[in-house]
């Protein structure tokens, strides 16, 4: 009887650190090309290039982000100034698309008319449609509107095409908040901007932070529009059309050029740190619900 | 109910003219959903529509200037789309690469989703964290990263693989092999690593949130009647989640169909067109010098037909989980 238990103990210890070993290589092998982007942004270019690679700096230095920060490794300005862009557009395009979906989130959750489902579907398929399809009307289009080379034509394009989703996933929400709220308070004598800013809103503003990273995301990672808008409007590129310049331009200037990438990555990565439980819960909402 | 108290709540107050006419029309639903539908109206459905014009037309450069009146082609574009080899070798490269990542990446993130739902909380919120980070690295950094670590001049891999031994396929041979340049399948190895460093993490997150959705009775049941692992995930797991792994299924074909933005970098565009994809091959027709949005038009809409089918796939699955509801 003891031996018994006593085995089972030893295999029950067995399963967990076999589990928990596992679970350490895991992280690990995710974490390893980070953690070598980050080294290299602060290793001088004789350890870069060194024959025997060290996972840390032997040396570190600053030396690559200065030469980012100071616009002479690219060439073609500071790394503040593409930071600007990226967080502009990016900011216009939460604002511009969580204002829209909110209100079209309201109107399929709460009222049932006639081309419902057909909007349903719609936003379905259109979330569907590839980026590579579009771009070419679009470039067309914007072009004779003249909103190529600049940051507005942009935040157009992300703001719409972060809509579809926004709207699925704020509609779950609004669906969530219980109707007898809007009722009580419509029988109470409040108004529908009352009922929208005073009831609703603060009930769904959970869902507004789920969707303003979604579009958060479409905005800050974009590539293919703003490759192909910005063209040689240096001074408008947002930061991904900067690291990609910076990287076709040549010369193995790998310090600089992965001090740039660290300087755009880890912003955005402390960011999903803070907000990881809303990131979680609403990306997984869109996914499991449908 | 809750519709009245909007459509009354909305116009009762305001008995205006402009506001009977919302109210006796019932139009409330459609002004709020106006601004949205002319969004998307305007930045995905017209240009769709003006792609697929442009599919049948010569419409170039010298038509933009308004050198040359544009013309239309018939099914000029199509045929010259389906007489060019280049065509057909970034097609098949595009399906291979599907059909392999796909796989790869659901069962990886799979194994990852039932892994952080056995390890206790710290470790599963330590695994979980990784992945994020991962998840979280844009397109473009992450590329340029593993460009970097593939690299033959000072690149990680390449270092590695020839300090390997033998029996491990480490040989000197590795030391600066040039992944990106030399064909499409050295290329599509290292695009194969990044998509599923880059993906792998939202499968692993969604399957976790599936499988906490599964009563524990059954799995307790299951136990007791000495099931094994594979055979509670058959019975029970992949039963239960199907919906969620169909869901997964149609989003990672559409992605990995989509790759733009990592094959432009790793494959240095337009430097290597033996490595193009689909939609490099649709980027460099459409904007490469002589730019042809005629032929552009054309590879988009077949790219866009081939994706419907996926899509009508994503649609009906998402309606049989009573998504309309």
């Amino acid at each position: 009887m003891s031996n018994s238990s006593g085995r089972a103990v030893t295999v029950k210890r067995f399963k967990s650190v076999s589990l928990n070993g596992t679970g350490v290589l895991v992280a690990l092998v995710t974490l390893f090309p980070i953690a070598w982007m980050v080294s290299t942004a602060f290793k001088p270019s004789q350890e870069i290039f060194s024959l025997t690679p060290h996972l840390t700096p032997t040396h570190p230095t600053l030396a690559n982000f200065s030469q980012v920060i100071s616009g002479q490794a690219s060439g073609i300005g500071s790394v503040w100034l593409f930071f600007r862009n990226s967080i502009a557009v990016t900011l216009a395009t939460v604002l511009l698309a969580s204002l829209v979906s909110l209100l079209a989130s309201v109107a399929v959750a709460r009222f049932r008319f006639r081309f419902r489902a057909s909007v349903l579907v719609l936003l379905l398929i259109v979330q569907m449609i590839p980026g590579q399809a579009l771009i070419i009307a679009l470039f067309l289009d914007f072009n004779r509107l003249g909103l190529l080379q600049n940051l507005l034509g942009l935040i157009i394009v992300y703001a719409a095409q972060a809509l579809p989703v926004s709207i699925w996933m704020l509609r779950n929400f609004v669906a969530t908040v219980p109707k007898e709220l809007e009722e009580a308070a419509a029988i109470d004598g409040a108004s529908a901007p009352t009922i929208f800013w005073r009831i609703l809103f603060p009930l769904v503003a959970p869902g507004l932070v789920a969707t303003s990273i979604f579009a958060f995301i479409t905005a800050y990672n974009e590539f293919i529009v703003a490759l192909t808008f910005l063209g040689q409007a240096h001074t408008a590129y947002t930061l991904p059309i900067y690291v990609t310049y910076f990287f076709g331009r040549g010369g193995a200037q790998w310090g600089p050029i992965m001090a740039a990438s660290t300087m755009y990555t880890v912003p955005v990565m402390i960011f999903f740190l803070i907000v990881r439980r809303r990131l979680v819960g609403g990306l997984v909402a869109g996914a499991v619900k449908g | 109910m809750a519709e009245f108290v909007w459509r009354r709540g909305i116009t009762e107050r305001n008995s205006s003219a402009m506001a009977t006419f919302i109210r006796r029309h019932k139009l409330a639903p459609y002004l709020m959903l106006a601004p949205a539908l002319a969004g998307i109206a305007a930045v995905l459905l017209w240009p769709l529509i003006q792609v697929a014009v442009y599919s049948f037309q010569n419409y170039g450069l010298p038509q933009i200037t308004g050198a040359e009146p544009t013309q239309w082609v018939g099914l000029g574009n199509f045929t010259a789309t389906f007489t060019d080899s280049e065509f057909w070798l970034s097609l098949r490269l595009t399906v291979l690469f599907a059909a392999v990542v796909v796989p790869l990446t659901l069962i990886a993130g799979t194994l990852v989703g039932l892994l952080l739902n056995q390890l206790g909380k710290k470790m599963a919120a330590f695994v979980s964290t990784a992945a994020l980070l991962a998840w979280a690295t844009p397109p473009v950094s992450a590329s340029v990263l593993f460009y970097w670590l593939f690299n033959p001049d000072g690149g990680l891999v390449d270092w590695t693989l020839s300090k390997l031994p033998h029996w491990l396929v480490g040989s000197t041979a590795w030391a600066g092999f040039n992944w990106t340049t030399s064909g499409a399948l050295p290329a599509y190895t290292v695009l194969t690593f990044l998509v599923i460093w880059q993906s792998f993490p939202f499968i692993a997150v969604t399957v976790l949130a599936g499988l906490k959705t599964v009563p524990a009775e059954l799995y307790e049941a299951a136990r007791v009647d000495g099931a094994t692992p594979s055979r509670v995930f058959r019975k029970i797991t992949y039963p239960l989640l199907k919906p969620i792994f169909l869901v997964l299924l149609l989003l990672s074909v559409i992605w990995d169909f989509n790759v733009f933005t990592q094959t432009y970098i790793l494959t240095g565009f337009p430097g290597n067109r033996d490595e193009f994809n689909l939609s490099l091959y649709i980027y460099d027709k459409a904007f490469q010098f002589p730019p042809s949005y005629g032929l552009g038009g054309a590879l988009a809409l077949i790219f866009t037909l081939i994706l419907l089918v996926v899509t009508v796939g994503y649609v009906r699955a998402s309606v049989r989980q009573g998504a309309l509801t």
